[in-house]
């Protein structure tokens, strides 16, 4: 199966050092890679490479077949690369709808229809209604985007990445924060998703990435430590010693 | 920035009208003031379409709009008849887009503090371009002939007596084009993106929007306004001088954009009638027109955080939804700016 | 041109540039530690020149008027951040703009009250008035080399201060890092105070300085303000050292391209600066963010 998504070498470094030493995965439909790793592990840094945030210092990125070198992140973006922040990233000064309206808007416009009425336009509407329906945040439409509890940030996070209607999704610790509840909804939510997309997901929660990922890719100091299914990893020796046995 | 509801259009319609009639009430020294006051108006108005729905503060304004007025001395053969405003107007309008074209294409790869010097530092290069060469009239600047209504051989000959109260309604009559195309293009789909900019510009970029393009566009449209609002001032003056282009022109549109209310697109409209009503007033009052000015001015910032669009006697008019509870500010220089003082 | 007159004219723009250096070092450190953009640094400028022209006219010389302007302007820098400034670090820049704004138009009616609206030229000191040999056939104005001189020692007693005292790596941290000043346990108040109190005297002193060579006169302080931001973008926002060698650097564009360039010369130092912006989008001497 093509990837979606496929990085080879990544290599980013800031001064002297390298955040991301040598990062190599590919992202298939229907797979949920999680990535997991200590604080400083870089991996929000393999996120803002795979999402054109960073130039890498080294290495090749394909998306959806193409090269993605010297991409700016608006174009990864175009390429249905969509991203959540881990430091939510919303337009506080404006509602919650359209804050989720403006990102369908900017997945589905085509330039010929930019001057036409906002409130009339009936695809971004929808795709950002079904976009809220997915991510929870039903009757929550007029509330500003300043004034919304932590979990309902994370929600909104969700919604408008969903909204861009992306085939992969990069999600930089969606959950985190979240009560139980919450996060169980959400878990859900990413098995849903991962059954269409591509899915890369960076989380501290141990119980949900064991339950939800299909493959998990261990990084410490900014290099892979191993890579595989769940039940490869839990047993992995080298894994063990150096991440899992000082708890997540 | 928050276009205004049905009632608060109804009052500005009001406010309209009430210019419109002043010929019948008011003296021609009166009508002439006001006609300038539109104008000034007009030209803040252009500049919010760069602060007010982008964020992007621009200190080097003025060049667009003193390029548009110089149009006009541009277009008029020496001892030849007026040219036509069907020309001259359109031609204000490309040439201060095209001007905003250039500097915007250079002065957009830096953001905030360093965009507004940089703005700044193009204004002030069309500025030296005007006043130390014999361009126009050089620094003394040049009288220039008004703009024939008309075309070819239709053109109305306005009686004397009758000149001010047609520029006054002519200026008038420009100023509420432009605010009725800006609201409209507001609520499309681009001027929403717009928004989206100015609330979150990095967020937006990493939806998929090329911000670049989007921020430019608005800079050219400004930039042509702004050209529009200078062809107004050469036809209403009849005088163009280097001074138009200068920096101080283009602070005080941000000071009547700020006056105004930064978070609504008629705030600039507000801000620059009261600051010429301001002027006048204080003037007749005082010798020290400035003392007054400048007291005025600190009582607005202190007292009204949101200038005077945010005052609330507009609420009850305004029926548009409830904006969120305070519009982002829009910054010059980063809140944290993460600088070195280092002497070495 | 000679080379004597070369000479005259870069020493005239290393003049002038030292001179931006006491406008801009004060105006880069109350951008980069308090983040208030302060349009009103101008009238202190022209405040200080018209402190020179006043003691000039009552009879006393610059060993009255130097003084003054620094003591004077450090109380009105405190008097300012405590009544107004204070409650515009977080506000919006536009707001901060109009709050200058109005200010200089305050400075401008006070000028005008107390020193009325005509150009007055101001006598050199009389200790001063001579000329230096400097080469064949040239002669430098003394007073012009005195001021030189002046602010170099300025410049580097405020090198000292920062790099050697407390109170200047509290000022250092400050700029870098303004969060952590109540974190240190630093207080953020007193640096507020002696930044904007030290600001304040030194574009005084520079006005001070400045009144023989420039006269006084209505808006004065306009076109030293724009260019002295103009220093403060080229140097690096927050650094005193990118004002330093920015300012001399600016001087001299100014100076001899005004001598060198038949037209345009207006334009010269604006170029200088769209160049600097867009090779380095902060400055020669910022930090290291877009």
């Amino acid at each position: 199966m093509t990837a979606l998504l496929r990085a080879e070498g990544l290599v980013r470094r800031f001064g002297g050092l390298a955040a991301v030493g040598g990062v190599s995965l590919a992202l298939e439909r229907g797979c949920l890679h999680a990535v997991i790793g200590p604080n400083g592990a870089g991996k929000s840094t393999l996120v803002n490479l795979l999402s054109g945030e960073l130039p890498p210092s080294a290495g090749r990125i394909e998306v959806a077949g193409q090269d993605a070198a010297g991409w700016a992140a608006w174009r990864f973006a175009r390429a249905g690369v969509g991203r959540s922040f881990q430091r939510t990233n919303v337009l506080r000064a404006m509602s919650v709808f359209e804050n989720v309206r403006l990102a369908a808007q900017v997945g589905c416009t085509p330039v010929r229809r930019l001057l036409r009425a906002a409130a009339r336009e009936a695809e971004p509407r929808r795709r950002a209604e079904a976009a809220m329906a997915r991510a929870g945040l039903e009757g929550l439409a007029a509330r500003g985007a300043d004034i919304l509890s932590h979990g309902q940030l994370r929600q909104l996070e969700i919604a408008m990445v969903l909204a861009t209607d992306p085939s992969v999704l990069l999600l930089d610790e969606p959950l985190a924060g979240m009560g139980p509840e919450e996060a169980e909804r959400i878990a859900a939510l990413l098995r849903a998703l991962a059954v269409d997309h591509a899915v890369l997901l960076i989380e501290h929660d141990m119980d949900v990435v064991f339950a939800v990922a299909d493959r998990l890719t261990v990084m410490v100091d900014g290099l892979v430590l191993d890579e595989g299914t769940p039940a490869h990893i839990r047993s992995s020796a080298r894994v063990r010693d150096a991440y899992l046995g000082h708890a997540a | 920035m928050i276009v205004a509801g049905r009632g608060g259009h109804l009052a500005l319609a009001a406010l309209a009208l009430a210019i419109a009639a002043l010929p019948w009430f008011g003296s021609s020294y009166h009508v002439g003031f006001v006609a300038t006051a539109l104008v000034a108006a007009l030209f803040a108005l252009s500049l919010q379409v760069l602060v007010g729905a982008v964020g992007m503060v621009s200190l080097g304004h003025a060049a667009l709009f003193g390029v548009g007025a110089y149009v006009v001395w541009f277009l008029t053969p020496t001892g030849g008849p007026a040219p036509s405003i069907v020309l001259t107007l359109p031609t204000a309008a490309l040439a201060g887009g095209l001007v905003a074209l250039a500097i915007g294409g250079l002065a957009l790869r830096t953001k905030g503090f360093f965009f507004l010097m940089t703005t700044l530092a193009f204004g002030q290069m069309v500025f030296f371009l005007f006043h130390d060469t014999p361009l126009g009239g050089g620094a003394d600047g040049v009288f220039i002939t008004r703009p024939a209504l008309g075309v070819f051989d239709w053109v109305w000959e306005v009686p004397r007596r009758q000149r001010p109260s047609v520029l006054l309604w002519i200026d008038l009559g420009v100023l509420v084009a432009a605010y009725a195309g800006l609201a409209w293009l507001m609520r499309t789909l681009f001027g929403r993106a717009l928004l989206g900019i100015r609330a979150n510009e990095h967020r937006m970029a990493a939806l998929g929007l090329p911000t670049l393009r989007y921020k430019l566009s608005a800079f050219v449209l400004g930039g042509a306004l702004a050209g529009v609002a200078g062809h107004q001032w050469a036809m209403t003056e009849a005088f163009v001088s280097p001074e138009l282009l200068g920096w101080h022109r283009s602070a005080l549109a941000l000071l009547a954009i700020v006056l105004g209310g930064v978070g609504a697109l008629h705030g600039p409209i507000l801000g620059a009638l009261a600051f010429a009503v301001l002027g006048e007033v204080a003037g007749l009052v005082t010798e020290r027109q400035h003392l007054v000015e400048g007291a005025v001015i600190l009582f607005v910032v202190l007292v009204l955080p949101r200038g005077l669009a945010g005052l609330r006697l507009w609420r009850p008019l305004a029926h548009a939804p409830a904006p969120a509870p305070a519009p982002t500010p829009v910054p010059i220089a980063d809140p944290a700016p993460a600088a070195v003082v280092d002497p070495a | 041109m000679t080379g004597a007159g070369l000479l005259v004219q870069v020493l005239n723009g290393l003049q002038y540039g030292l001179l931006l250096f006491l406008i801009s070092s004060g105006l880069t450190l109350i951008f980069g530690v308090l983040g208030v953009i302060n349009l009103a640094h101008g009238s202190l400028f022209m405040v200080g020149a018209y402190v020179t022209f006043l003691v000039a006219k009552a009879g006393a010389g610059l060993w009255l008027s130097l003084p003054l302007a620094l003591v004077g302007g450090t109380a009105l820098g405190v008097v300012l951040e405590r009544v107004l400034f204070r409650r515009f670090y977080h506000r919006e820049h536009l707001d901060q703009v109009l709050l200058t704004f109005a200010l200089i138009l305050l400075f401008e009616e006070g000028r005008s009250f107390i020193a009325g609206n005509d150009f007055h030229s101001v006598p050199v000191p009389a200790s001063l008035d001579w000329s230096v040999p400097v080469a064949a056939g040239f002669s430098y104005s003394a007073y012009r080399l005195a001021v030189l001189a002046a602010c170099l020692v300025v410049a580097a007693l405020m090198f000292w201060t920062i790099e050697r005292t407390r109170a200047g790596s509290a000022i250092r941290a400050a700029a870098e890092k303004p969060e952590m000043v109540d974190l240190l346990g630093m207080d953020a108040r007193r640096i507020h105070m002696l930044v904007f109190g030290a600001g304040t005297a030194l574009a005084m002193l520079g006005g001070a300085l400045a009144a023989p060579l420039y006269s006084v006169y209505p808006g004065m302080g306009d076109g030293f303000l724009i260019i002295s931001f103009v220093v403060v973008v080229v140097g690096g926002l927050g650094s005193v050292a990118g004002a330093f060698w920015a300012a001399l650097l600016v001087g001299l564009v100014d100076t001899l391209s005004k001598v060198l360039l038949p037209v345009g010369a207006g334009a010269a130092v604006y170029v200088l600066m769209a160049v600097v912006l867009l090779w380095r989008p902060t400055g020669l001497f910022g930090g290291a963010r877009a």
